[in-house]
């Protein structure tokens, strides 16, 4: 039993936060959020530090490290706010190509050149597994309509599932090609941008059918992610409600020394460690292909998004008008907040494949 | 990180598991069971229990040879704790001695004081109780009032203690009284060990809520206590007594975690068993969802011990951790049983010893206790400062 992360895992937490810090404060992820948004020159960057296939074997190109290294950079990520295709390309489409055998595209977005982002939900909204959502396909060309596509606007390679008669299959388009209409949706959460994409017997390269099972691993996978992103929005967030309650006065003395404004951050920090744990937790059984990895990834989404929006909504509260502000931070972590909690299924939607498992 | 055993780590769960299967009390777990009549038979049957284990190397892991522990790695402590509760085998009668006093001893003890009191702790041979709360100093323990005035070579104590589990059977206590009050309130505390059969020492058992009686108020009217009995210096008592409190709250974890999980399976063999509309009462959403909803509580206590435990491992020093995962448990343990009282419907209503009631009533009286979870070692609020404090770093509060 260790339940530790690694010295290597630690300095590369430390590495991630001070590169975020340095690139990426919050007046600069503001610019970019109110922005044109994030500027795909940038990506190359991320690549340089290996971190594009940070978890893609070192003989196809990348860092041959595994998930939880991925789940690392996924928190540290998610604390700065980080406006990149980081869900979209690696977390997401990067593993779906590799399962397909496309080692090629798998190079070209380990060496950052190309930005890929996965469409997997229908018109509405879920992201199923079984079946996946249906499309059409036939004489090479592919018929779908996709929503929810993380980072549209900046990738260029599109990783697409979904079913058609012969069952559930991985298809990749360039972004630029005829047969396609794409826009960005306005999002609540504008540091992670979302798209719709309309194809109409779109021209498409159909992948070598992945190994059966492979949409619920990418599911876990992303769920993981997700809820370590999770943590670290809500692990900022919590520090951002600390300093406030401990330099604003009022009665003379720091807010922070009124119990109803401490109790309440410190409950945050028990939702935060509690949902951390499990975050940890999946990041390990989606690592090591364990079976349990459904049901822990499904509840560290539920759980370190619910803590999210928990420990967000305290800081407010606990800021007074100014945490209401559109000038102050705080409302970028709460939106991203939020974006995790709807992304792929709600608490109570992941809950119940907890329940089928556990009592069925 | 790995979260699972190493095959020195599982080989050694396998042996517990197979010694316990073994080795526990005939009839012990089954509806057939019960205590035995007298509470002297009750007590010599967990002392000899108590003894058996000792003598199978299931206690005291993590103490040094020379009081009577085995020096073993603290995961073998871990999965001896996970393996009893999982089991749910009879308590250790020492459990104050082991998780409280004990450490305390090591960790301030003279020698003398190590070699008199920590094997017999381990054996079961005597019962330690704690003498901390007073009826007026419950939270803000440290304006304890019970008095120690000295006397020749040692103190005579008078006042009053109370919520002492286990002080109707203690051989010792672990007690904290004034011997100055002329500096601040956390200055001028003496931790003592004090004889229980000495003359003077009066005990006498609180009704709780669940209508058991598990604590005690203890009254001590004169009782003497010689000077070998101070554990740690005179006056700096408060110090020595962080020490208990922090390891009350770390040693807590691993038991609590299989207590918890065996809980929460009876839960759910609960909601497959209860009819409901002509269907089961796990086939309600509703109920899905929350039994959903715990179990991911459970898990997130389970690796919020772990994670707790690896801290402790790296710092030998049980950390601030021991305050998120008691509060986390507690809270979760009251939303456990009452989720048992609604899948009972109607039938939560009826008492133990009712034919009609649903497993004899466990869950009610369960429930119940539960309300004690967030009050014991520590009530919520005083571990919200603690993390406000501690952790979090936010300044002191108004008290």
């Amino acid at each position: 039993m260790n339940f530790a992360f690694s010295d290597e895992q630690d300095m590369l937490r430390t590495s991630a936060r001070e590169l975020m810090q340095k690139r990426y404060p919050p007046e600069r992820v503001a610019a970019i959020a109110d922005g044109e948004g994030f500027d795909r020159s940038e990506w190359a960057a991320i690549a340089e530090l290996g971190w594009t296939g940070i978890s893609i074997p070192e003989e196809e190109g990348g860092a041959g490290l595994g998930f939880l290294e991925e789940m690392v950079l996924a928190e540290e990520l998610g604390r700065a706010l980080y406006p990149g295709p980081f869900l979209s390309s690696i977390v997401l489409a990067l593993p779906v190509l590799a399962e397909a055998n496309a080692w090629g595209l798998v190079n070209s977005l380990v060496g950052g050149e190309r930005i890929a982002t996965l469409a997997w939900a229908g018109p509405d909204g879920r992201f199923d597994v079984d079946p996946a959502p249906k499309l059409g396909w036939d004489d090479g060309g592919l018929s779908a309509e996709k929503l929810f596509v993380p980072d549209l606007g900046i990738a260029d390679l599109l990783v697409v599932v979904g079913s058609h008669a012969g069952g559930p299959g991985v298809w990749t388009i360039e972004r630029e090609n005829p047969g396609i209409a794409w826009r960005e949706l306005p999002t609540v959460d504008s540091t992670r941008r979302l798209g719709e994409l309309l194809l109409e017997s779109a021209p498409a390269t159909m992948l070598d059918a992945p190994p059966a099972g492979f949409l619920e691993r990418a599911r876990d996978r992303a769920l993981a992610a997700l809820a370590a992103e999770a943590v670290g929005v809500a692990s900022r967030a919590l520090e951002l409600g600390i300093e406030y309650a401990t330099g604003r006065q009022q009665f003379g003395k720091p807010i922070g020394t009124f119990q109803a404004v401490s109790h309440s951050l410190a409950q945050g920090f028990v939702e935060v460690e509690t949902a951390r744990s499990l975050a940890y937790w999946a990041g390990w059984a989606v690592a090591e292909s364990a079976p349990e990895a459904p049901t822990a990834s499904a509840a560290a989404k539920a759980r370190a998004a619910e803590a999210a929006i928990s420990v967000c909504e305290r800081v407010v509260q606990a800021h007074g008008g100014i945490g209401f502000t559109w000038d102050h931070p705080l409302h970028r972590y709460y939106k991203r907040a939020l974006q995790i909690a709807a992304m792929m299924g709600w608490g109570a939607e992941q809950r119940t494949r907890v329940a089928a498992e556990l009592l069925d | 990180m790995d979260f699972r055993d190493t095959p020195e780590e599982a080989d050694f769960r396998q042996q517990v598991r197979e010694w316990l299967g073994a080795n526990l009390p005939e009839g012990w777990g089954t509806p057939e069971w019960h205590e035995p009549d007298s509470l002297e038979e009750t007590v010599a049957f967990h002392k000899d229990w108590s003894n058996e284990l000792y003598e199978a190397g299931l206690v005291g892991l993590a103490w040094p040879k020379q009081y009577g522990g085995r020096e073993a790695p603290l995961t073998h402590q871990a999965i001896v704790l996970e393996e009893l509760s999982r089991s749910e085998a009879p308590d250790h009668i020492g459990l104050i001695g082991i998780g409280m006093a004990g450490p305390t001893i090591l960790a301030h003890g003279t020698e003398e004081q190590k070699d008199r009191f920590l094997k017999k702790i381990l054996t079961g041979e005597e019962v330690w109780c704690q003498g901390f709360s007073e009826p007026n100093a419950g939270s803000d323990l440290a304006s304890l009032q019970t008095k120690a005035v000295p006397v020749g070579d040692g103190f005579v104590v008078s006042g009053q203690k109370v919520w002492s589990s286990f002080a109707h059977i203690a051989d010792w206590c672990i007690l904290l009284a004034r011997t100055d009050g002329s500096g601040s309130k956390h200055e001028g505390i003496t931790y003592f060990l004090m004889d229980m059969h000495a003359p003077g020492v009066e005990v006498r058992p609180l009704r709780q809520i669940t209508g058991d009686s598990e604590f005690n108020e203890i009254f001590m009217d004169g009782v003497r206590i010689p000077a070998d009995r101070i554990l740690g210096q005179i006056g700096r008592g408060w110090q020595v007594a962080i020490t208990t409190l922090m390891n009350e709250r770390a040693n807590v974890g691993f038991a609590l975690l299989a207590r918890t999980e065996v809980n929460f399976r009876r839960l759910v063999a609960l909601a497959k068993k209860t009819a409901r509309n002509g269907s089961r009462a796990a086939d309600d959403p509703i109920v899905r969802d929350k039994l959903a909803d715990l179990w991911a509580d459970v898990q997130a206590f389970r690796f919020t011990v772990y994670r707790a435990f690896s801290a402790f491992l790296k710092t030998g020093v049980p950390g601030p951790e021991g305050s998120v995962a008691k509060l986390f448990w507690s809270e979760m343990a009251q939303r456990l049983t009452k989720t048992a009282l609604e899948i009972e419907g109607a039938f939560a209503m009826l008492a133990p010893g009712s034919e009609r009631a649903v497993e004899d009533g466990r869950w009610q009286k369960l429930q119940l206790r539960s309300r004690g979870n967030t009050i014991e070692a520590g009530t919520s609020e005083i571990l919200r400062n603690i993390i406000a404090e501690r952790v979090l770093g936010l300044p002191k509060s108004a008290r």
